[in-house]
């Protein structure tokens, strides 16, 4: 067992998709948003579901819960793939911008675009 | 260096794309994949997480033998604001005993729209406490079902002891240009309280 409580290692019967590993190396947000790298899109993935989302987000970028919901996958599966597809440099995954306290102006910023954005559809 | 061959040709700007997201709330029924519909640039997509009992995000349910798990399911939809920043409308599990999936929703979200039904007005009971616990922005928007307002949103706000900063208004779920003015008025609800802390913090 890990600090978390969690069976690790061996005792963990492999999910297939997720070759193994059952967490992430890199806590996803829900909207955070995957692109294809130049790698990704030289096809250097391994397995059918690296391909299908190297694909997905090659064309425009794609959160996380959309890579989950077009590939039917559960939302931790989703995590784990694209968390080693960024390890391995086939994808990128840009994080949103936090709107919390402690970084006013940037969440300000970010506020006034979502405004006038909204305004402008 | 070929710049053709690198990723700096996909994105010359020196700005990166990053999102953000709304959330939106309410009762079972009460309309919030159609508020979600009716403004999003995709129909509005489906993702689901499985939990353990105790609320745990697993990605294997294979090693928690025994143990009850649930499939939660969310909506959501998005809305490209600029080139570099898209906007996601998340609706939340309709159970209320979907707590657990509730703090990711919310985590780093601007705000919430609590969709209300005034003839099931205790269904967002729950929302709004969760919110408040929570200190997320929401407002309350009255989903006028057919098209009609019954109640004024003064009985609504009192009937739902909501403080009376927190902005009630009417919308048609249906309709995009009711829902696009009913996230503005959060957004510029949001804007407007950061404004007023930063004064008071000066
Ligand atoms: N007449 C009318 N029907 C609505 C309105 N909003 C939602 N509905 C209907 O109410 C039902 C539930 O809406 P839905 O968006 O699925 O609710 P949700 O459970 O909150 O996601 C659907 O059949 C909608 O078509 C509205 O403003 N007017
Ligand atoms: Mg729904």
């Amino acid at each position: 067992m890990d600090d978390r409580g969690e069976p690790t290692g061996a005792l963990v019967r492999p999910y297939a998709v997720t070759r193994g590993r059952t967490r992430p190396r890199l806590e996803i947000a829900l909207e955070a948003l995957v692109e294809t790298t130049q790698r990704g899109r030289n096809g250097g993935g391994r397995g059918g579901e690296h391909r299908v989302i190297a694909g997905l987000c090659e064309e425009r970028v794609q959160s996380l819960a959309e890579v989950a919901a077009q590939l039917r996958l559960p939302l931790g599966v989703a995590r784990v793939l694209i968390a080693d597809m960024a390890a391995e440099g086939l994808v990128a995954v840009y994080e949103p911008t936090s709107i919390e306290e402690g970084n006013d102006a940037v969440g300000t910023e970010l506020l006034e675009r979502v405004l006038s954005g909204l305004r402008r559809l | 260096m070929d710049y053709a061959d690198s990723d700096m040709a996909r994105r010359p700007s020196a700005s990166r794309v990053t999102s953000a997201k709304i959330v939106i709330a309410g009762g079972f029924g009460v309309g919030k994949t159609t508020l979600v519909g009716s403004v999003s640039e995709i129909t509005p997509l489906t993702t689901e997480a499985v939990m353990t009992a105790a609320g745990v995000d697993v990605d294997d349910t294979s090693d928690v033998p025994g143990k009850t798990t649930t499939t939660v399911a969310m909506d959501f939809g998005r809305i490209t604001i600029d080139r570099d920043l898209i906007l996601y409308l998340f609706g939340t599990p309709g159970q209320t005993r979907f707590w657990f999936m509730w703090d990711e929703l919310v985590r780093g979200a601007i705000g919430a729209i609590v969709l209300v039904d005034t003839r099931r007005l205790a269904d967002c009971f729950a929302a709004i406490d969760f919110f408040e616990h929570r200190r997320l922005p929401y407002l309350i928007a009255i989903n006028c079902f057919d098209g009609m307002q019954h109640h004024d949103p003064r009985d609504v706000r009192d009937a739902l002891a909501v403080p009376s900063e927190v902005p009630v208004v009417a919308c048609d779920a249906r309709n995009r240009e009711s829902t696009k003015q009913t996230l503005i008025s959060l957004v510029e609800y949001v804007l407007s309280m950061r404004r007023s802390r930063a004064v008071s913090h000066a």
